[in-house]
């Protein structure tokens, strides 16, 4: 037997819980940073504040969009789908906890400030203790699920858009954003089938099916054109070569949403788009500014992690 | 003397670090621990920095919920073997692929009822460029694990674990997972 192993056993097991071997926990210990041992330097050149703000817009699109496709974990029409979406939700969390770490290295005074002594990483101080206007995602993860199709259509737009964006982002100078992005073309590239085949499958199934994918559709579509604006940070990061300016991808998301509707027989929505919040503030998700579902998923999301600011988990 | 010390005490170093590298590659992957760490291809390098041995490992998703858990094994069975200081430092680049399954992983994979990811060149995905949308199933010539029919059907590209997909084998009716290409 080794050293450790008689150690667990010497000791009370709940001591073991909390006490000496942090490594073996999930939150609040620096091993558990998704960056840990990664070179988060800066390149010369780069503007730090405006990099990390760009981390927490991609950041915040995929951790939204995760905790709406985990909303879905036991209640899916099957069990294969249940696993899919939790699946889904899984990798864009992964993309989430990456781009707010990155975020924080990158200039840590986004990284809202919690009591002296917190054990809360930065990643999570992120998630769960930003006020709602401190959000950067836009507006089109948030609204709620509504059925399977409304999903479906939501995946598929989603995925589309972050696959074209994240194949640009591969070629950031930010060495971490690039790898990330690497990655993180592989598991959307799949998102994105797995919901095309579904938005395929739907159209082309019963009336019912049908009828609900064109309602869905209907829904997610009057938050489609924010997508593709760009905030001044992300003309920034993209005059830097670090990201990616969000209008450039229109058009190449345009024709492969064409392609699925058209196989589905489906006509893109012609609905009116939701305009910016705001006099002349350019209010959009990506300056805070977010739909009524936010504040609801927030309050859920972030419940427990601030009923217990210093705890552990 | 004080050079044939110095030659001593590298070579001695060099050893240290030789058996610490042995004892790395015998960690196993937490959710298929058939497989080695080194097996997998997650295990990049063992190397020693100022005395610290530091370990590089480089996760197969984004969101592989295992990276603690393979973390914490690969210290503790170091500090088992008397190595105090041990760093396990995440590489993102170059990105894992399944590519990088030994044949020997393949092969334990096989004879443990889990099919093994095709070469991914072959799948269509590669480096660069716009991914191609793919609305049909993805085909894949695979051959069920446990009877070696190849009639065999998909069930889900999504399965227990973020790299497997579900699929099932109609000659002897078993369900099997398929370790996706990536």
């Amino acid at each position: 037997m080794t050293d450790h192993d008689m150690k667990d056993i010497k000791d009370n097991a709940y001591d073991g819980l909390l006490g000496g071997d942090d490594s073996q926990w999930a939150f609040g210990t620096d091993f558990e940073d998704p960056l840990a041992g990664v070179d988060t330097t800066i390149a010369d050149g780069v503007d730090a504040a405006a990099l990390a703000a760009y981390c927490l817009m991609l950041g915040d699109d995929a951790l939204i969009s995760s905790h709406r496709l985990a909303q879905w974990c036991s209640n899916a029409p099957d069990l294969e789908d249940d696993i899919a979406l939790s699946n889904i939700s899984l990798d864009l969390l992964g993309q989430a906890r990456l781009l707010l770490a990155r975020a924080a290295a990158a200039d840590p005074t986004v990284v809202p400030t919690l009591p002296e002594g917190s054990p809360v990483p930065a990643e999570d101080a992120l998630a769960f203790f930003r006020v709602e206007a401190g959000f950067r995602n836009v507006r089109f993860v948030e609204p709620e699920n509504g059925d399977f199709a409304e999903t479906v259509a939501r995946l598929v737009v989603f995925s589309t858009y972050r696959l074209a964006l994240l194949e640009r982002l591969r070629d950031s100078q930010d060495a971490v954003l690039a790898a990330i992005a690497v990655k993180g073309v592989k598991e959307v590239a799949y998102h994105r089938d797995y919901a095309a085949r579904w938005f395929l499958t739907l159209a082309r199934g019963t009336e019912e099916s049908r009828r609900r994918l064109v309602a869905g559709l209907a829904r997610i579509w009057p938050l489609y054109d924010e997508l593709f604006w760009a905030h001044p940070v992300e003309e920034t990061v993209a005059a830097q070569q670090t990201g990616v300016d969000p209008s450039g991808l229109a058009a190449e998301v345009d024709v492969v949403l064409e392609q699925v509707f058209s196989v589905s027989g489906v006509d893109r929505p012609e609905v009116p788009q939701v305009g910016r919040v705001g006099a002349g503030a350019g209010g959009s998700g990506r300056h805070g500014r977010h739909t009524e579902a936010m504040g609801p998923l927030l309050a859920e999301m972030q419940s427990v992690a601030r009923a217990h600011p210093a705890g552990r988990w | 003397m004080s050079t044939v010390t110095s030659t001593d005490a590298r070579s001695a170093s060099r050893d240290a670090l030789d058996r610490a590298r042995v004892i790395a590659a015998t960690v196993t992957d937490p959710e298929m621990p058939m497989l080695t760490l080194e097996d997998l291809g997650v295990l990049r390098g063992v190397e020693e920095r100022h005395g610290t041995i530091e370990v590089t490992i480089t996760p197969t998703y984004s969101g592989c919920p295992a990276m603690a858990t393979m973390r914490d094994d690969l210290v503790h069975a170091l500090h088992d073997h008397g190595y105090a200081d041990v760093r396990v430092r995440v590489s993102l680049s170059p990105a894992w692929s399944s590519d990088w399954i030994s044949e020997r992983g393949r092969t334990l994979l096989v004879e443990h009822g889990l099919s093994a990811p095709s070469a991914v060149a072959a799948s269509g995905a590669g480096p660069g460029g716009p991914t191609p949308l793919n609305l049909l199933p993805t085909r894949r010539a695979i051959t069920c694990p446990r009877c070696g029919s190849t009639e065999i059907e998909l069930v889900s590209e999504f399965g227990s674990t973020a790299c497997k997909a579900q699929y099932r084998c109609t000659v002897c009716l078993d369900p099997f997972d398929h370790v996706k290409e990536i």
